[in-house]
């Protein structure tokens, strides 16, 4: 076994009392003293700080000098409109494979002079070696080693960071600044993977130690760990890469066709043009077979990720399986996510989990489970 | 009180044991979500899984500790899974059994074994 990795923080989560896990190749908070339950209420109320420096941080910059050519570039590998992503501004974006499968999900920020990329740890070096070998005639990719990336979570995390820089106020979801914080420049997107309003702050490594300690020493902020980043991402109705959607799964069978624009769609300016288009297109306008739901159980057993789910009480034909599940704090009950029939994917529907040999009921569910908090 | 290996203590009422997971397990299992009781008058064999108890990291069984019958299950834990995490030890006993032979109480671990155990 390989030694894990360590993010900039690694002593500060030490010394919160963190227990620490393996996880995407590094050492990081599962949970501090205050626990899983308290951190995921306390984001969801207050702000929580995460270190995600675990995550892929990458520049892609066009070789023509015209960060357009670069957008048009990175196209190819995914079925978003990047060319359409304003200065400063973010989008959600996956890379996908031939079979119209999704190999990673990503953001994606135009921060003028180049794109700004954060991919999940565990693929991100599958991601780089994936743009090195399709952008590089057209682009320069650049991975970047020497910064940290905090996320600031929850409805107080606006007044906390404005403390230290007073450009964050302004922004709305999804816009993009550098801004000066304690001294050093950091790249603040205002977004997150809670469901929450809130920051992600790209720190160079020898600050990062210094601005999470500043923010921690606010009333309002309290470290949280990977276990409540779970929960609440769930309850938000957000995919885990790896569980809900992976190389087996096609955007329109994840319920993520909000996130392709229609200038890739058939009939759009730009339709087509990214690996698997010819399936993902055909799934737009005919269909999927499957689909991404959220499921509400209805009593209080979890039903936690691989549960088989079935249509009926007795019947033995297995429909899908849950992809994430657990119990959601803020909801007060167990929520999962799964996959199954599209003729059994409509809201209501009554579907069964087969837990510990039980079939216990579920209704298939909107998403979220918790109302988005954004700033819009 | 006596131990098991699988983190319950067990706590002789009369003829009756009483049955619950130890201090150290709560802490372990973190905030406990959701508890599934056998039925009462259940006939059980030594590690049995008797009691499913789910927190918000994972799902555990508890065994049943020796060979006998559960007599009475904790109903309150049903509605109220965080009492383990609050009073694992007193309040948020699991549930009560007759033992078929209640001389194997002699040989768990006392206290001081336990400690040592977890240590």
């Amino acid at each position: 076994m390989t030694d894990l990795l360590k993010t900039p923080l690694f002593d500060l989560h030490v010394s919160l009392g963190a227990k620490m896990v393996p996880f995407a190749g590094y050492d990081m908070p599962v949970q501090y003293p205050m626990g899983v339950m308290k951190e995921h209420n306390h984001t969801r109320e207050q702000s929580g700080l995460f270190d995600v420096s675990h995550m892929g941080q990458v520049i892609i910059r066009a070789k023509s000098g015209d960060t357009r050519d670069a957008a048009l570039a990175l196209e190819t590998l995914v079925p978003m409109s990047i060319a359409g992503v304003a200065i400063n501004r973010q989008r959600y974006a996956f890379f996908t494979n031939d079979t119209g499968g999704i190999l990673d999900d990503l953001m994606v920020a135009n921060r003028g002079d180049h794109l700004f990329l954060v991919v999940n740890a565990a693929c991100k070096d599958a991601d780089i070696a994936h743009m090195r070998a399709h952008l590089s005639d057209a682009c320069d990719i650049e991975v970047i080693e020497d910064r940290a990336l905090l996320a600031l979570q929850g409805p107080a995390s606006e007044i906390a960071l404005a403390r230290l820089s007073v450009d964050v106020a302004a922004m709305k979801f999804m816009d993009v600044v550098t801004t000066e914080i304690m001294g050093v420049a950091c790249w603040v997107s205002r977004s997150g993977y809670t469901g929450e309003d809130g920051y992600e702050i790209s720190v160079p490594n020898n600050k990062a130690v210094e601005l999470a300690e500043a923010l921690l020493g606010m009333e309002e902020v309290a470290p949280i760990g990977l276990g409540a980043r779970d929960s609440l991402r769930l309850e938000a109705g957000l995919c885990l890469y790896g569980n809900d959607i992976d190389t087996g799964t096609t955007p329109v069978e994840a319920a993520l066709t909000w996130a392709v624009q229609k200038v890739r769609r058939t009939g759009g300016e730009r339709a087509g043009g990214f690996p698997g288009a010819d399936v993902i297109l055909a799934q737009f306008d005919d269909g999927a077979a499957s689909k991404r739901v959220g499921i509400q159980p209805a009593g209080r057993a979890p039903m936690r990720g691989g549960t088989a789910l079935f249509a009926s009480e007795t019947s033995t034909d297995q429909i899908g399986e849950i992809t994430s599940g657990g119990f959601g704090p803020t909801v007060q009950a167990p929520v999962a996510m799964g996959y199954v029939p599209t003729e059994l994917a409509a809201i209501g529907t009554e579907i069964f989990a087969e837990v510990r040999g039980k079939r216990l009921p579920a209704t298939v569910a909107a998403m979220p489970f918790t109302p988005a908090n954004f700033k819009r | 009180m006596k131990f098991t290996e699988e983190h319950e203590w067990l706590r002789a009422e009369g003829d009756i044991v009483v049955v619950g997971i130890t201090t150290h397990a709560a802490e372990a299992l973190g905030e406990i979500v959701f508890v599934e009781l056998p039925d009462a008058d259940t006939e059980v064999a030594k590690d049995d899984e008797v009691v499913v108890i789910e927190s918000v990291k994972a799902a555990s069984d508890i065994l049943a500790p020796l060979d006998g019958e559960i007599v009475e299950v904790n109903e309150a834990l049903v509605e109220n899974p965080g009492m383990i995490n609050d009073d694992p030890q007193e309040g948020a006993w699991i549930f009560k059994m007759k033992l078929s032979d209640p001389s194997e109480m002699d040989a768990l671990m006392d206290e001081n074994a336990y400690k040592a155990h977890i240590a």
